[in-house]
């Protein structure tokens, strides 16, 4: 029981991959500056809105239910929580996990936009509910290409579903990248995970221009300051997922820590670069193209997967 | 100085809310986000609600069918807020003190911390004057007004 307590609340879970994903989207917004040639924030920068939103005020909506209002971001950290460890635990080869963990990180996975929904509904305000349904669309257009990838990562590693195997099999032969369909679903899961942390071609949920932030419009103080932490930890844990699926897992020993950071930097500089270089898109555009594209792509991922390609 | 009000000094999310000003001081305010001054190095940044905001920058004129929506919105702006004043018609009034339509100068409606006159101030004067403010020891006004 100790044990498990540590791995929540200090090791891979609270404690460890909020520091390092804040310093994730640290380097997300530097990335950023410099691309604009800007000069970019300091690298406290993350731990400085984190402190001063917790010691704002939270004020509380007159319309709304209160209760969910303020559990739906607590909902929404623990949910990141506990997906960050249950993919950290296996990627940075501390424990093997259990039969079918990739299914149950699947369904944690999505317990924070679920939380981000159910708050947004429950703060009563017209904006929020608007980003509310823009963010169910995009969760009903994200997951089948995703779940469609995870198939074929499944098959080329031999039908295994615990991510450990899944990570032992690279090791053994070689990571998934470097096959053709490695490729293919690589770049599905590159545009599923931009989706999923509501960045900036897919970021209609929190439309600025034109819903005033949307899904967090009337969150404010300290349960803010928990959405922030939720998207700093989903921050480390979806490319420490792909780094796992794709990359041949993390490792903390010796040498290989540098390996591991540059895995990460890699897939956090694909991101960001995405980020910067595309305007936002309208819904019914992202719909077709997860629709139409990312499953059209996971699908032959499928078949090249099938053909041993 | 607390940690408190060192992380509120480090990371200011700014709201900008126009009451009825000529867009001159708005261009200038967005001028400070563009690589040129780029206050973001600072930790500052423009926010789309006024829920997440620290700053009220307020330009133009209160005129009045605008002086009730300020009050209402700086009433919805989580406290510790600071309220700064944007261009001589927010500070003073300036050619439109004496108009059918004006409301009063900005600090007759709302407590204003910071004045940055000019019209419209440049760039380098609006981060002079948030820099002032904050080498002082404290922010004010956390009370609301009915």
């Amino acid at each position: 029981m100790g044990i498990e307590i540590v791995y929540f609340l200090i090791f891979p879970g609270l404690f460890f991959s909020g520091i390092i994903g804040g310093l994730i989207s640290w380097a997300d917004r530097k990335i950023t500056a410099r691309v604009q040639f800007r000069q970019g924030p300091p690298i406290f920068q993350p731990l400085y809105d984190f402190v001063k939103l917790l010691s704002k005020e939270t004020i509380i909506p007159l319309h709304g239910s209160v209760t969910t209002y303020i559990l739906a971001p607590v909902f929404a950290l623990f949910g990141a929580t506990i997906s960050a460890v249950f993919i950290l635990l296996p990627v940075l080869g501390l424990e093997t996990g259990f039969a079918g963990d990739i299914i149950v990180i699947i369904y944690l996975l999505n317990i924070p936009s679920f939380a981000y929904i159910i708050g947004a509904l429950a703060s009563g305000n017209p904006l929020a509910a608007v980003g509310a349904s823009r963010e169910m669309k995009l969760i009903l257009s994200y997951e089948m290409p995703f779940l469609l990838v995870l198939i074929s990562i499944i098959i080329k590693s031999g039908m295994t579903i615990i991510l450990s195997e899944i990570i032992g099999y690279q090791t053994a032969n070689g990571a998934f990248i470097g096959s053709l369909s490695g490729i293919i679903g690589f770049i599905t899961v590159m545009m599923c995970i931009q989706a999923k942390m509501g960045l900036v071609p897919f970021d209609m949920a929190e439309g600025e221009g034109e819903i005033c932030d949307g899904i967090t419009i009337e969150f404010s103080g300290s349960i803010l300051a928990f959405f922030k932490l939720t998207r700093y930890i989903m921050f480390f844990a979806l490319p420490a997922l792909v780094a796992g699926l794709f990359f041949a897992g993390l490792s903390l020993s010796g040498i290989h820590i540098l390996w591991s950071i540059l895995k990460v930097f890699v897939i956090v500089l694909l991101i960001t670069l995405i980020r910067n270089t595309n305007p936002r898109v309208r819904i019914d555009q992202a719909m077709r193209f997860f629709w139409l594209w990312m499953n059209l792509f996971a699908i032959i991922s499928i078949v090249l997967a099938l053909m041993g390609i | 100085m607390g940690i408190k009000e060192f992380c509120f000094k480090k990371s200011l999310w700014v709201f900008h809310l126009s009451a009825g000003s000529c867009n001159n001081c708005d261009i200038e305010i967005l001028d400070l986000l563009t690589p040129r001054f780029d206050v973001e190095r600072f930790g500052m940044k423009l926010v789309g609600s006024v829920r997440h905001a620290d700053v009220l920058l307020v330009t133009g004129i209160v005129t009045k069918k605008t002086r009730s929506r300020v009050l209402e919105i700086y009433e919805q702006a989580p406290k510790p807020i600071i309220v700064i004043a944007i261009g001589a018609c927010a500070c003073t009034g300036g050619i439109f003190t004496s108009g059918y339509n004006f409301a009063g100068p900005l600090d007759t409606v709302i407590p204003v911390d910071a004045y940055v006159p000019g019209c419209p101030p440049k760039p380098e004067a609006m981060i002079a004057g948030v820099m002032k403010l904050l080498s002082k020891p404290a922010p004010a006004n956390n009370e609301a007004i009915s």
